[in-house]
């Protein structure tokens, strides 16, 4: 007893990345490979239109952090949610929804998924159980509480997928969420994406723990560390704590990742240095590992996956030529969707 | 010297309670923190404790009385070594009138019955019970509850506290603590989590114990709530009531007495209403819980406890958008809301007597604003004077005057005149908060000046 009660010097333990990986099948790794350049390809799209002048406003691409949505929505089933803030294009590509609907709201245009009024922060799809596309940083955190607080009241067995930023864990909100998940025990896995930076500012210039894995402890959510950029240590990670929040309520995974551009794309990111990117995408880019281990087991060959790359090409291709002559949304429309006409 | 015990307030707008029961009797000996006996209100049922020491001279206020006044006398105490003659100089009194809340009980008092004009939704023949604010918003809620199995309310103490202002009464005991539930103080984040709740197909009633706190909230309830739908193209309905107190109550300082209605009246998404009556508590906000989008519904602390009329019609709806003529004059319109109401109401009484005809309107709904009700009404008055509790600048009455400029400039015939609280936060002492809120004078004044009367 006097030795656990005995004054301890500041030992703040760092959580260890969870080294627990899953064994893809064949089709699974190939599943990952198509879905992760699938939202690269559209990225990269997207900021070529935004150059344009085709896209308006901001745009947060989501290219290097491909692996985390791919990873978790394969291990959802149908009628989990997700909703995350305004870096969202790849969870729409992620849940399944149309890239055209998606780069056409990106452009403003009717065919968009919101038909052109949210634009590339606002976007949702109720069939895809996808709530957002939220612009204020940790707004989206208790909005997903409150919808696994209605899967609770329903007791329809579903958890929400609730994403947010190493930035956005510094929000008040964050915490009353967390307190009010685990007071009730909701259904939720909160996904801590830290790509190292709010914005411009490096965590360790903006938070006094940096170990976001731990954030839950003082209201005893558990929390792990996972490498963010290996689809299958996500996917391992993701399926034990959606089964977790299903069972028993919050849970919090870290995912270690990276966005190789900036913040936005009027962002030129001088707050790190090119090597480091550099190094990111030379030794941890998610779509090379995965591509390296279907060409070293013999899954298919370069030629194979150049074959796929060509059909993803063709459907961003797609997507950019529908967002790019789809007509704006009719003048008519400044005045509808204000309110639900009772 | 024998000690007085006096009733005491329960809170600061109280005037008068119910001594339900004596727990010492006469010539018991007590000590400081006994219980002597307890006393109750509408709202709820305290103990009174001794602060002093000795023993119980006499019980002047039998057990079971009602409308016992504040600072009255209900026992006296003797002191170590008097006896009953020490008691011969105290006379039973009336109650000396509490300084503090006297400027307010012109205004509000605790438990007054005011009589209120039926509305075009009430056919002839219609009876009416008593009830007050408080009752009828919390019928409201329960009758709503027992047809809708997604509703449910949330906030700070609305559940085994029964509500801070008691207004979820009996809620919890009906429809138990998965629909009646009680929050961490936490108002961003219950308000977050009410939105998303009605995201994933519930109707949440958020009660917010005054609309003061809901600031901390207020980035949930305009950017997530209001503004989505729209943002979504027309997928994301918010069906939500944020509920709570909303504006000045009785000496509470700055910070818990602000008038909101301005700041939510101005966002494109939201419904906002705000009763008056007992009648409008209970027909709007059963309209609030049934509609599709997120409303914002405005109470007042200090009209929870009046009583009034409200029908006997089974499942009482009103409009929201729709005003009611409260009063009908041909000389000056006043328009106004919630407490206000009761300020151009009496402000009406007196110029009746200074032979001033004032029509009054109750808004009960500010957004979508009833406009042509407003305009109406100045068309045959051709005046305006508007009152309202929230400062004068960018306020209600801004907006109403520019409805008038739209709507009936060629019928005006004098400039509109504008009734608001002080351009200052709102003082604490008695004397500064009185002269900072609105009251009927000021009304009768500015519909003089319209009238060009003085």
């Amino acid at each position: 007893m006097a030795a656990r009660a005995a004054p301890r010097k500041k030992t703040t333990k760092k959580s260890k990345v969870s080294g627990k990986i899953a064994n893809f099948s064949e089709s699974e790794e190939m599943k990952a490979y198509y879905d992760m350049l699938l939202i690269r390809r559209f990225e990269e799209k997207a900021g070529q239109l935004y150059g344009m002048g085709q896209i308006g406003g901001f745009c947060h691409l989501y290219i290097g952090q491909e692996a985390v949505v791919t990873g978790i929505n394969m291990a959802l089933t149908e009628g989990d949610q997700s909703i995350t803030a305004y870096r969202d294009h790849a969870h729409m590509l992620a849940v399944g929804l149309d890239p055209k609907g998606i780069m056409a709201e990106l452009t403003g245009r009717e065919g968009g998924l919101s038909k052109g009024k949210g634009g590339s922060m606002h976007m949702f799809s109720r069939e895809k159980h996808f709530y957002g596309g939220h612009g204020i940083v940790g707004a989206q955190v208790s909005i997903g509480t409150g919808l696994a607080f209605s899967n609770k009241f329903n007791g329809n067995g579903s958890v929400c997928i609730t994403y947010m930023g190493d930035g956005a864990s510094n929000q008040g909100q964050v915490y009353e969420s967390f307190n009010m998940a685990k007071l009730w025990n909701l259904p939720i896995v909160y996904i801590i994406e830290n790509n190292q930076y709010a914005m411009g500012t490096a965590i360790a210039r903006a938070s006094s723990q940096t170990d976001f894995s731990q954030r839950g402890v003082s209201f005893n959510i558990p929390g792990q560390k996972i490498d963010g950029m290996d689809v299958r240590a996500v996917y391992a990670a993701a399926e034990e704590a959606v089964k977790y929040a299903r069972e028993n309520g919050p849970i919090i995974l870290e995912m270690m990742t990276y966005r190789y551009r900036g913040h936005s794309m009027s962002d030129p990111a001088k707050y790190r240095s090119k090597d480091e990117v550099q190094r990111m995408r030379a030794e941890h880019d998610p779509i090379d590992q995965v591509k390296m281990r279907i060409l070293e087991g013999g899954l298919a060959t370069e030629d194979d996956l150049k074959d796929m790359d060509k059909k993803i090409r063709a459907i961003v291709t797609e997507s950019a030529d529908y967002a790019v002559n789809c007509p704006e949304p009719d003048a008519s429309e400044l005045w509808t969707d204000v309110l639900i006409e009772s | 010297m024998a000690i007085e015990i006096l009733m005491p307030a329960l809170s600061p707008t109280m005037e008068e309670g119910k001594l339900s029961t004596w727990l010492v009797k006469e010539g018991d000996t007590i000590v400081s923190g006994d219980v002597l006996c307890e006393i109750e209100t509408d709202k709820a049922t305290m103990e009174v404790e001794s602060i002093d020491e000795g023993v119980i001279g006499k019980i002047l206020i039998e057990a079971g009385t009602e409308g016992v006044l504040v600072n009255s006398v209900i026992a006296i105490l003797l002191m170590d070594g008097e006896d009953a003659s020490a008691m011969d100089d105290i006379k039973p009194q009336a109650a000396a009138p509490v300084a503090a809340a006297e400027p307010e009980a012109a205004d509000a008092p605790a438990a007054p019955v005011i009589e209120v004009p039926q509305s075009d939704e009430i056919p002839e023949g219609t009876t009416f019970k008593q009830q007050t604010v408080r009752e009828a918003l919390r019928d409201a809620m329960a009758e709503e509850m027992r047809n809708e199995e997604n509703i449910f309310i949330m906030g700070e103490e609305v559940a085994e506290y029964q509500g801070a202002y008691k207004v979820t009464q009996g809620l919890l005991e009906e429809f138990g603590a998965k629909r009646v539930i009680d929050t961490p103080i936490t108002e961003h984040g219950f308000a977050g989590l009410g939105v998303g709740a009605a995201f994933g197909g519930l109707k949440p009633v958020i009660e917010f114990m005054t609309f003061n706190f809901a600031m901390q909230a207020i980035d949930h309830i305009i950017n997530s709530a209001a503004k989505t739908l729209y943002m979504s193209g027309g997928q994301m309905g918010c069906p939500i009531v944020f509920r709570g107190p909303n504006g000045a109550a009785s000496r509470v300082g700055a910070q818990h007495s602000q008038d909101y209605t301005a700041w939510y009246a101005n966002i494109p998404g939201l419904k906002v209403v705000s009763p008056y009556s007992a009648e409008d508590a209970k027909g709007l906000l059963k309209a609030a819980m049934r509609d599709p989008n997120p409303v914002v519904f405005l109470e007042n602390e200090l009209l929870y406890g009046v009583t009034m009329d409200v029908p006997e019609i089974e499942d009482f709806v009103l409009p929201i958008g729709k005003a009611k003529i409260e009063r009908a004059g041909t000389d000056v319109t006043i328009v106004s809301h919630s407490m206000g109401v009761k300020l151009a109401l009496d402000a009406a009484e007196i110029l009746a007597e200074q032979g001033i005809s004032a029509e009054v309107v109750n808004l009960r709904t500010i957004r979508p604003l009833d406009t042509e009700t407003i305009v109406e009404s100045v068309k045959k008055t051709g005046r305006m004077v508007t009152v309202e509790e929230g400062w004068v600048r960018c306020g209600l009455g801004a907006e109403l005057t520019a409805v008038v400029m739209d709507g009936a400039f060629d019928y005006l015939d004098a400039p509109v005149a504008r009734v608001t609280s002080k351009d200052v936060p709102l003082p604490y002492a008695a004397n500064l908060e009185k002269l900072a809120l609105p009251n009927a004078n000021d009304v009768v004044a500015a519909a003089r000046k319209t009238c060009y009367a003085d």
